[in-house]
């Protein structure tokens, strides 16, 4: 069994609450003191039926507005699958926690109202599943049940979003007819779609196929070093860190950046049991052929496929912050255990992100998305984005507030 | 990847970013099931060093003896460092007062020790057992959870967490709160458990032993528990399913003595973990109201 992260992008207008907790509902993940506590809550849909919305909206000021102000996280499982559910508001001043909840998922749901049909949420979503490097797109056309479950309006949607997922450069995207509130090929094939030959929404998250990331370089941001320094494991230095990408094996050369440092995968061990490899993903420890200083914030990659170092560097960015960014501040870029004194020295420029058109700026304000170029105090050490997305990113922290800022996807060495 | 091997990964990953962020982190044990399962996650995470934190167990004076017991025996056998904050003491000094009445409970107290033993040894992150399936409020809690001086939570000022890299920048006087375990739910612990053959304190396997009947749930007999000839009291096979102080925590009806009876009885369960949680019932907000006070 593994893991499955997913996001629901929508407004409450899309159903998407009403999605989520008919999953949850429909594979018996809901107990009857939590659906207890809903009843007692008393939150009527129009129809009378209880509103599952509450299920996912924790907070109080939520509840009381009635609205999806934060990222929840979500689980349920099946015999085959174990899923993580980020369920983030969709409006468009929601932008920062959709991209929270995004870049903790693989593959989004995007849910599309059947009356509708493509509209400029659809396409703020799309892009930002982009921006993110989402893995796969699953679009649920919801509310058939409002069209009499018209199999032309199920593949007019399509072809519309077709068009738009070749536009953003979106390759894997899959559709699925639904309707949340009846319950059609959620968790049931539908009796009302037999012209729909696909699976049911449970069906195709149970069985949809991820790509690992195998094809990428490893790569090992070194977290922590165990040292003992006990009599018997005096000379004992192991490099603690987790594992992105493969190839990490015994006798693997290595080079340590942003040093420069040569040398060779000497052991590798988990939980005091010797390896022979370790793959992504995998928490480790590593031991080198040679006595190097290594610390926290070093990273070993692959010697015959190193990453890059560079200071100077642009990177697609989401601001976050109620304070525009400011290009005459010092802000910190930290990726995986590395810290840097950073300067943006120029906004490129913005996405207006519902038609995706740039815009030239020197602004960015909160939710805003664009383009800026960095320069950082000592090297950053990174992937490109479009080569290997997982070693591309890294937050900016304002050093005065110490609140997160910005999220930071490096796209080019300038 | 198995999803328990993604889980344990992920935590092991977190625990590593507490030892590398953080000046003078702790390792918050109450002697249940997720610290229990922490615990042996830091091994994983910092053998064969030591672990780069002490265990810091807030005791409310009114635990159940076996999981004091428990936790002596766990401290001994890895030879790390335990610190215990005594409600007791709070109460002694002033600081905290006894809840009166039939149900008088010291679970709340436990946040006036808490956030005296963080001041008391400076702690800047204490890592928590708590997980997102437990409760709504901590559905919407980050893994990384910022406190201010006066340790309090606020859910409309939470940092956005992006993709696994965690801010723990703080002001002097502030600290963190961390959540290894986040992702995992109830029967992620129990397989896990079961996986690793992790130890646990006897109450939460079947056993006979006398229970009272309060409001309509079964908890264990003690002499601090105000008992009186309109109470019922019983004699029955039960095990705790979650195992705060005597007084918040209620029994369930059991025969599951092995692990497999346990993790079966979960899955066939129609009731939630925290529904045997007397704290959790006061109101529909009662865990956010608590964490925004500085509880774990």
């Amino acid at each position: 069994m593994n893991i499955l992260k997913f996001i629901t992008a929508g407004s409450v207008d899309d159903g998407k609450s009403t999605l989520i907790g008919r999953l949850l509902y429909d594979t018996d993940s809901i107990l009857d003191d939590q659906l207890e506590a809903i009843k007692k809550a008393n939150r009527k849909n129009n129809d009378g039926t209880v509103d599952l919305a509450i299920l996912t909206d924790g907070l109080k000021a939520e509840r009381e507005q009635g609205i999806t102000i934060d990222v929840a996280y979500k689980y349920f499982q099946t015999e085959n699958r174990k899923f993580i559910i980020a369920d983030a508001p969709g409006h468009i001043q929601y932008t920062r926690n959709m991209v929270t909840g995004a870049s903790n998922s693989e593959l989004i749901i995007i849910l599309i109202d059947a009356r509708k049909g493509v509209i400029e949420q659809t396409k703020r979503h799309s892009f930002l599943a982009k921006l993110l490097s989402l893995k796969k797109v699953l679009v649920c056309v919801n509310k058939m049940d409002m069209v009499d479950y018209e199999q032309a309006v199920f593949e007019n949607i399509k072809t519309d979003y077709q068009a738009l997922a070749e536009k953003l450069g979106l390759e894997d995207v899959d559709f699925i007819p639904v309707s949340a509130l009846k319950g059609d090929n959620i968790v049931h094939k539908s009796i009302h779609m037999s012209w729909y030959e696909g699976y049911s929404l449970l069906d195709y998250l149970e069985t949809v196929e991820i790509e690992e990331n195998g094809q990428q370089p490893w790569r090992f941001p070194v977290q922590w070093v165990v040292r003992p320094q006990t009599d018997d494991l005096h000379d004992y230095r192991g490099y603690a860190g987790r594992v992105i990408g493969e190839g990490l094996k015994v006798g693997a050369p290595v080079v340590v950046l942003p040093s420069g440092v040569r040398s060779a995968i000497k052991a590798v061990e988990f939980a005091e049991t010797a390896l022979e490899e370790a793959h992504s993903g995998q928490s480790v420890i590593v031991h080198l052929a040679d006595d190097i200083d290594i610390s926290r914030g070093d990273i070993l990659v692959s010697a015959e496929n190193p990453a890059l170092s560079a200071r100077n560097f642009e990177a697609n960015i989401c601001w976050f912050d109620n304070k525009s960014l400011d290009t005459s501040q010092i802000y910190l870029l930290q990726n995986h255990s590395a810290i840097t004194k950073v300067k943006i020295t120029e906004v490129l420029y913005k996405f207006d992100v519902n038609t995706q058109q740039k815009i030239a700026t020197d602004e960015l304000q909160l939710n805003d998305i664009g383009k800026v170029e960095i320069k950082a105090a000592t090297e950053v050490v990174f992937d490109l984005q479009q080569d290997f997305a997982e070693n591309s990113r890294a937050i900016l922290i304002d050093p005065r507030t110490n609140l997160t800022v910005g999220a930071l996807m490096i796209e080019n060495v300038a | 990847m198995d999803y328990l091997d993604h889980l344990e990964a992920e935590a092991i990953y977190i625990l590593r970013e507490v030892a590398g962020q953080f000046e003078n982190p702790a390792l918050l044990f109450s002697g249940g099931k997720d610290s229990i399962t922490l615990v042996h996650l830091a091994k994983k995470a910092f053998r064969p060093g030591k672990f780069p934190f002490p265990l810091v167990h807030i005791d409310t004076g009114h635990n159940f003896p076996e999981t004091i017991e428990f936790r002596d025996w766990l401290v001994e056998q890895i030879g790390e460092r335990l610190i215990v904050g005594l409600v007791q003491e709070s109460i002694d000094q002033g600081k905290a007062v006894e809840q009166k009445g039939k149900n008088a409970s010291r679970n709340a107290l436990q946040t006036v020790t808490l956030l005296d033993t963080i001041e008391k040894y400076g702690f800047d992150a204490c890592i928590g057992g708590a997980r997102r399936d437990e409760e709504k409020a901590r559905a919407k809690e980050r893994i990384f959870s910022v406190r201010d001086e006066f340790g309090q939570w606020d859910p409309k000022r939470q940092r956005p967490e992006l993709w696994n890299i965690f801010n723990g920048k703080i002001h002097k006087g502030e600290n963190v709160r961390v959540f290894p375990i986040s992702n995992w739910t109830e029967l992620d612990v129990w397989n896990y458990i079961k996986r690793e053959r992790i130890a646990l304190p006897s109450i939460y396997f079947s056993h006979h032993r006398e229970v009272v009947l309060r409001n309509g749930q079964w908890m264990a007999t003690a002499p601090f528990l105000n008992i009186d000839g309109e109470d019922i009291v019983e004699y029955k096979s039960v095990r705790f399913r979650t195992v705060g102080d005597m007084t918040c925590t209620a029994a369930v009806d059991s025969e599951a003595t092995e692990l497999d009876d346990i993790i079966a009885e979960i899955k066939a369960s129609t009731v939630s973990e925290r529904g045997a949680r007397m704290d959790d019932k006061v109101s529909e907000a009662a865990m956010e109201e608590r964490k925004k006070q500085g509880y774990f």
